[in-house]
């Protein structure tokens, strides 16, 4: 029993344990009891709509805010009780970038360095690093209030990487960003993974976290309504739409037997398009062999992936839409160089 | 991973795996007067991006310290050279307390713009966001007096009595300034956008310091006003700082002004401190 007490980091200890995580926010519930497990090394999405309670459940973790009820550990120390350890270990990118304004992007980071206990020309030789990586050493000596979003974001994310944490939240960190932006930002999530970072980020992208993550669980107002890695996920949702369509139409209803009974449910058709909901991505080639031995024609045969309205839809009932701001807003982004897409409401002026 | 499940009699289930304690659990004093140093530094080094505010607490006082002597010298001291010697300790005093506001606009940015919560997320000692603002600020604030001072002496104003008087002058302007700053802080954290900041402090600092001695003296007042400027503190500090740069009693004076310090602090830095720990 004595050994349980001093075990730090042993490998596969899970990096955040999050039991029955409660926060109320006046008459909203933000989080309804939220258990987190997440195994040290990986990749862990918080999936969920506007909303859901994903930034709560960040700023729990990350100790700026505490829980009502519930307890937390990240690297093996309480949120509550031992902040100052778990702040030492944790690096937060938060939704909105959280940069001084009116410092330059090197003024920002060395100043983290410096409150992180740097000497001076480490705290600058580690921002001139990280701003290289990040492709703001053009920008560095300009004052960040001149950065467009996507430069605001990358520097925030430097500033949370200045003292090499263990643990990285990403809140959203790719909501309103262009696909390259996007790309790049996986890309250093990668990195960080393969540097032995834990990484818990938040996203309202089904691709986003079945590309990133290990685990995913999905949040539906404070509550985790669906866990398990993105195969699991993708299985009991019917993650994936397959849809075909006969080059010649009068083929349409030899397709949709065909298609129903390989996947066992009846497909929509909607003109000669034949859609349905697949779980297992293997019916697609059974399809296409039982399509041609029938000697029909396929003109046009995709499997895609389900949007995260349609994984909601399938595991709720009801989609995932947001009174305040409903998920297709995000979803079609504000342009990269919008910062005002970036700034809370309440810092607009 | 179950085997570290333990539940003993008698307890909760314990959380799993938790760590063993490695390094200090709480900031240490020394290290917290370094972040503290920090992000005073940070704030002075914003001037360098924003020369608006370097206008702000620059070139503003000396525009007033102008505007006063020339404009208003003449009708109300009977000589620009006279009215400098009577208003520059007011005017040093009204601009010093009009500068508090810096802290809770500084502060209440810092809350809606986020910077707090990247502050937050780092293991650096819970008060230095705020002992920083309020260094940095002190800075300002001395920075403004002695240019006015300097500005005065070219003028044709005199330190009538010693370096030291002088300095004294200077550490109870900076010590009130300090004591006003928790009201400034408390209205800082509580309101939800900077400019509420300067709207609040200029409806309750504008009559304060224009109903004191700061510019006028109070006998040609009337006398229902002349009782409010008697008992008002921005008087007592205002005389208290002519007669430690050029004439008149300065004991009753100090006195009054420290202990209007005192208890203006000890009302609005606990409130102060109260809101700060509950946004920070
Ligand atoms: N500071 C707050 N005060 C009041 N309500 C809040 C606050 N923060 C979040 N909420 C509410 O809690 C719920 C969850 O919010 P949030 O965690 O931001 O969701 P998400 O990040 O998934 O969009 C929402 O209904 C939101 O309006
Ligand atoms: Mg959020």
């Amino acid at each position: 029993m004595l050994h349980t007490m001093t075990v730090t980091d042993t490998h596969g200890a899970p990096a955040i344990v999050a039991e029955g995580l409660v926060k109320k926010f006046g008459e909203t519930t933000a989080l309804a009891g939220i258990d987190l497990e997440v195994p040290a090394g990986t990749v862990f999405g918080l999936l969920g709509p506007n909303g859901a309670g994903k930034t709560t459940a960040v700023r729990v973790l990350a100790t700026l805010l505490a829980a009502d009820a519930g307890t937390a550990l990240v690297g093996g120390y309480d949120v509550r009780h031992d902040s100052h350890r778990v702040r030492r270990i944790v690096g937060l990118t938060g939704q909105y970038a959280s940069v001084d304004e009116l410092l330059t992007g090197t003024e920002n980071l060395v100043m983290i360095g410096r409150l992180l206990g740097l000497p001076r020309s480490e705290a600058k030789a580690r921002a001139r690093e990280l701003l290289a990586e990040f492709n703001l050493a053009d920008a560095a000596g300009r004052s960040a209030k001149t950065y467009s979003g996507g430069m605001r974001r990358r520097l925030d994310l430097a500033a949370s990487l200045v003292g090499r944490p263990r643990v990285l939240f990403l809140d959203e960190p790719t909501t309103g960003l262009d696909p390259r932006s996007r790309n790049d930002m996986w890309e250093v999530v990668r990195n960080l993974v393969a540097d032995g970072v834990t990484v818990l980020l938040t996203t309202q992208y089904l691709e986003e976290a079945d590309l990133l993550a290990d685990d995913i669980a999905v949040v539906d107002h404070g509550r985790i309504i669906a866990q398990g890695s993105p195969e699991e996920l993708k299985k009991q949702t019917g993650a994936q739409t397959l849809a075909v369509r006969p080059a010649d139409p009068a083929d349409t209803a030899l397709v949709e037997t065909t298609v129903a009974e390989i996947v066992g449910a009846s497909p929509t058709v909607a003109g000669n398009l034949v859609s349905v909901r697949v779980t297992d991505p293997a019916v697609l080639p059974a399809v296409v062999r039982r399509l041609d031995d029938a000697g029909v024609t396929v003109g046009e045969i995709t499997l895609r992936s389900s949007s995260l309205d349609e994984v909601f839809l399938a595991l709720t009932g009801h989609p995932a839409t947001d009174e305040s701001a409903p998920a297709t807003v995000a979803q079609d982004g504000p342009a990269d160089d919008d910062p005002a897409a970036r700034i809370p409401a309440a810092a607009r002026s | 991973m179950s085997t570290l499940t333990t539940t003993l009699p008698g307890q909760a289930p314990g959380p799993v795996e938790r760590a063993a304690p490695t390094g200090p659990a709480r900031v240490g004093p020394i290290e917290g007067l370094r972040h503290t140093a920090t992000l005073s530094w940070r704030s002075l080094v914003q001037i360098k991006h924003n020369p608006m505010e370097l206008l702000d607490f620059s070139v503003q006082p000396l525009m007033f310290l102008l505007l006063f002597t020339y404009v208003f010298g003449g009708a109300i001291a009977g000589s620009t050279g006279d009215y400098l010697t009577f208003a520059l300790p007011g005017l040093m005093v009204q601009n010093t307390l009009f500068t508090t506001l810096n802290t809770g606009v500084g502060l209440n940015n810092d809350l809606t713009k986020g910077v707090f919560d990247r502050l937050r997320s780092l293991p650096i000692a819970r008060s230095a966001p705020l002992a920083g603002r309020i260094v940095a600020d002190m800075v300002k604030q001395t920075w403004a007096i002695a240019m006015m001072l300097g500005l005065g002496y070219i003028l044709g104003f005199r330190v009538r009595t010693g370096p030291l008087d002088a300095l004294a002058a200077f550490g109870l302007i900076i010590l009130f300034a300090l004591a006003i700053s928790w009201a400034s802080v408390l209205v800082g954290m509580l309101v939800s956008e900077p400019e509420k900041v300067m709207v609040f402090g200029f409806t309750l600092i504008f009559p304060l310091t224009f109903i004191s001695n700061a510019f006028v003296q109070t006998s040609t007042m009337p006398g229902w006003l002349q009782a409010f400027v008697k008992i008002n503190p921005v008087t007592a500090l205002a005389d208290a700082t002519r007669g430690l740069l050029s004439s008149g009693p300065v004991a009753t004076p100090v006195w009054h002004t420290l202990l209007w310090a005192a208890g203006i602090a000890a009302v609005f830095a606990p409130l102060a401190v109260n809101a700060f720990k509950r946004k920070v």
